[in-house]
């Protein structure tokens, strides 16, 4: 049988990095073909050679059996391959059918487009509706209309980078019934993903990349995830290990915190309560856009609250700013890392300065105490093994995994009573996120609460002694970590959402 | 006092001609700003087309190629923001201001030898019947073409902006250039164009100024009308119908404000001139009140440099 897609000794290299060497495999028709590797492995920049942003150093693709060189995305959609991105490349101050017509090569009429979306959105389970602005839409339904957008053009192969990363359990069953329903009909789909309990669910053959070469293939559900995770890093891996949790004092005590939220498209939190205790960890799962970015403004001090709203250590603060938290010993790290977390163009030493002048005394009458900073940031670089060249490096320099570790080390070693930080383990490769949250969790061992907002109910479940779902803005009731199934928590934090979504 | 002698029919005719430079640069800078530009050398390119539009004019012996030299002025000038800001990465408010020193001081080079010139006249609009009826004859069909032209422009402007697809696109591109770069669309053409298109309505509106509006040649005499143009735009809340009413809400305020001080009214002339800045801030403030929609209606990437390679 001819593959739909050969790829064959494809070589891509940029300025200091081979992104891909060599790389050759084939994608059936009608397959589900996953692609597996550590961040870096150089999965994004080959689909992006398939999809015509990328041009190959050298080698070639064949589609059906006839050259397939495209040269921008035009020609690959014209081609039958359609993209599902892993950031969706929307555009939030439109509507539905205006994102879908900018995908598509003769978008017709807009009535025409709005019943046909109409259409085919209802026949794959996905039901959208073409004149909501997309800024006004969940994550899970921000990503039908990519997909939807993809559909209507009939691909013959679809190619979905990190697809569930937003999802909720019950809508990652909803997008798989609509892959195998395409799978059935003769469409194949390449799709790229860093979770590996839904790759030995949905795909029928992988190809493994480690640094841009190809190390294995393999028959995902012949396999565990721990044989796959290996075969992507390349060697063992051992998960965070969890002392057992002894609650302490009340250290943080959240009470009656609304917020409305600045942003146009935010969510304004709705009466949040808890309380955090010394030694506990407390997991805030959910999916994104429900109020998490407003959360941890509100509590590192970014947005005002009411001044009893936030209780530390006994004190009243939701009035005060940041610094008056931080010097108390509230730190947070926040979900965005360059420019908001660090300032990408300034060094690391500069960004250990930013945060952390005030309770490691970096400063003096006014005047910053150079030999003093450079000495905590090396301190960081050391102790949470960040790799870079030097603390006179910018901020955007490093990897996303390294200058995670760099702002949460930075966080850590001022010894805070409370950390919260948000998505700490975002876009960062296996053995990285294994490092930060190993850190999390002595730094809960040490008598200090951590907050850990995330969407990974996996790193959660890992690392949480206690646990709430943020929905739409409201906290639901904090519960023990301990025999939670990721059933309930979808039913969570799925909100409304789940009872009018099709199973 | 004697407030007989404004005649509101010619208060209105007069709004018209005082307001049209200012919505012909607005419009043009709202398709720059709808990109994901912002061009703060309208001021600059305004000048720049008053006196390559008068230069033209006055040499060739007719308005109309005075008006296609002023949108080419206009237009050439803005080339050189589009080298700095699209192919050099410049940064963009830099640039303008740049570009708006360089209009004024270039122009004033250029016309120091046609200072106190009278250009030829522009035909106005006389439709037998018609331009001889009371109250509606002049007020509706009885201007220079370049008034129909502006209106118009706001109309193709709207329709562009809300009904083609190349229209689609130029929104797309002002709202998220990485994700309209990720479906292959060409972010710098678009702007290109855009910032081309802009450069041209500025100079078009600057050669209307010295065509029509003064008529003749003084160094300076946009006297910031390019910047007033960009207030109504940011106010309009991107809108090519708001634009139409914020620039004509400037003008009528501006002529009105005259005429009290010809019948001598009893308020210090500088409170007088002070009203149509502060009129029309005041009114457009209000319209665009609602935070939320104006915050959504605003290109999301105004003013950000794009570089394909991210």
């Amino acid at each position: 049988m001819t593959p739909l897609l050969r790829i064959s000794g494809l070589t891509k290299a940029y300025p200091g990095v081979v992104a891909n060497d060599n790389v050759s495999f084939d994608i059936q028709p009608g397959e589900v073909h996953a692609l597996l590797g550590e961040n870096g492995a150089g999965k994004s920049t080959l689909v992006k050679a398939i999809y015509g942003l990328v041009h190959p150093d050298s080698g070639s693709m064949e589609l059906n059996g006839s050259d397939y060189t495209p040269k921008e995305p035009r020609q690959a959609r014209a081609a039958g391959v359609a993209m599902v991105f892993q950031h969706f490349s929307l555009f939030e101050a439109l509507t539905v059918g205006e994102n879908i017509a900018l995908g598509m090569e003769n978008a017709p009429e807009t009535k025409a487009l709005s019943a046909r979306i109409r259409t085919v959105s209802e026949n794959y389970g996905l039901p959208l509706d073409p004149d909501r602005l997309v800024g006004d839409l969940s994550a899970g339904e921000r990503q039908r209309v990519e997909i939807v957008r993809c559909l209507l053009q009939d691909p013959k192969l679809l190619v979905m980078d990190e697809p569930t990363s937003v999802l909720t359990p019950q809508e990652v069953e909803t997008l798989f019934h609509t892959l195998r329903k395409l799978r059935d009909e003769g469409t194949s789909i390449l799709y790229i993903s860093h979770k590996l309990d839904e790759i030995r669910q949905i795909c029928d053959h992988a190809t493994i990349l480690r640094l841009g070469k190809v190390v294995g293939t393999c028959t995902p559900s012949e396999e565990t995830p721990k044989s796959m995770a290996e075969m992507m890093v390349g060697t063992t891996l051992t998960a965070p290990k969890k002392t057992a949790f002894n609650p302490g004092p009340v250290l943080l005590e959240v009470h009656n915190l609304w917020l409305e939220s600045s942003d146009p498209f935010g969510t304004s939190l709705k009466d949040v309560n808890f309380s955090l205790h010394a030694g506990e960890v407390l997991g805030i799962g959910g999916v994104a856009g429900n109020g998490q970015d407003e959360l941890l403004l509100a509590l590192s001090g970014e947005e005002l609250v009411e001044h009893d709203a936030v209780h530390f250590k006994g004190e009243a603060m939701g009035d005060k700013g940041p610094n008056h938290r931080r010097v108390r010993g509230l730190q947070t790290a926040p979900e965005e890392r360059l420019g908001h977390a660090a300032a990408p163009d300034m060094s690391l030493t500069e960004n250990a300065l930013l945060t952390a002048f005030e309770r490691e005394k970096l400063t003096s009458n006014g005047f910053i105490q150079w030999d003093a900073t450079r000495n905590f940031a090396r301190a960081i670089v050391e102790k949470f093994d960040v790799r870079t060249p030097s603390v006179n490096n910018a901020a955007k320099s490093l990897s996303g995994g390294n200058l995670q570790k760099f702002v949460i080390g930075r966080e850590i070693m001022q010894n805070p009573d409370v950390l919260v930080v948000n998505q700490p383990t975002w876009g960062v490769d296996a053995s990285a996120a294994a490092d930060i949250r190993q850190a999390l969790l002595e730094l809960a061992a040490k008598g200090a609460a951590v907050l850990v907002i995330s969407q990974d109910l996996d790193e959660l479940m890992e690392i949480s002694d206690t646990f709430a779902v943020l929905s739409e803005g409201t906290l639901s009731k904090v519960r023990s970590a301990q025999g939670v199934t990721i059933e309930e928590i979808g039913l969570l934090m799925g909100g409304t959402e789940v009872s009018h979504a099709p199973a | 006092m004697d407030f007989s002698a404004i005649s509101p029919v010619s208060l209105i005719v007069s709004l018209m001609i005082a307001s049209t430079p200012i919505l012909l640069a607005a419009i043009g800078e709202l398709v720059v700003e709808k990109s994901g530009v912002l061009n703060l050398g309208v001021e600059g390119m305004m000048i720049f087309g008053a006196i390559s539009g008068f230069i033209a004019a006055v040499t060739s012996g007719s308005p109309l190629i005075g008006f296609i030299g002023g949108a080419a002025g206009g237009a050439l000038l803005s080339v050189l923001f589009i080298i700095l800001t699209q192919y050099l990465m410049a940064n963009q408010v830099a640039s303008g201001l740049g570009l708006t020193m360089m209009g004024l001081g270039l122009s004033a080079l250029l016309g120091y030898s046609y200072a106190g010139i009278k250009p030829p006249a522009s035909a106005h609009l006389d439709i037998a019947g018609l331009s001889d009826l009371p109250v509606v004859g002049p007020i509706l069909f009885s201007h220079d073409i370049m008034i129909y032209f502006s209106i118009a422009l706001v109309a193709g402007v709207w329709y562009f902006l809300n009904r083609t697809k190349a229209g689609l696109i130029l929104r797309a591109v002002g709202e998220n250039h990485d994700a309209a770069h990720a479906l292959g669309y060409k972010v710098i053409r678009v702007r290109l164009l855009a910032i081309l298109f802009g450069g041209a309505c500025a100079g078009l509106g600057g050669a209307y100024l010295s065509l029509i509006r003064v008529p003749q040649w003084t160094e300076g005499m946009t006297t910031g009308a390019g910047w007033i143009a960009l207030a109504i735009v940011v106010f309009g809340s991107w809108k090519p119908w708001r634009v139409l009413i914020g620039a004509y809400l400037f003008g009528g305020v501006t002529i009105l404000q005259l005429n009290l001080q010809a019948v001598g009214v009893n308020i210090g002339a500088a409170y007088l001139s002070m009203t149509p800045y502060i009129i029309t801030i005041i009114v457009l403030v209000v319209m665009s009140a609602d935070k939320k929609r104006a915050s959504i209606n605003a290109p999301a990437m105004l003013g950000r440099l794009f570089h394909a390679s991210k």
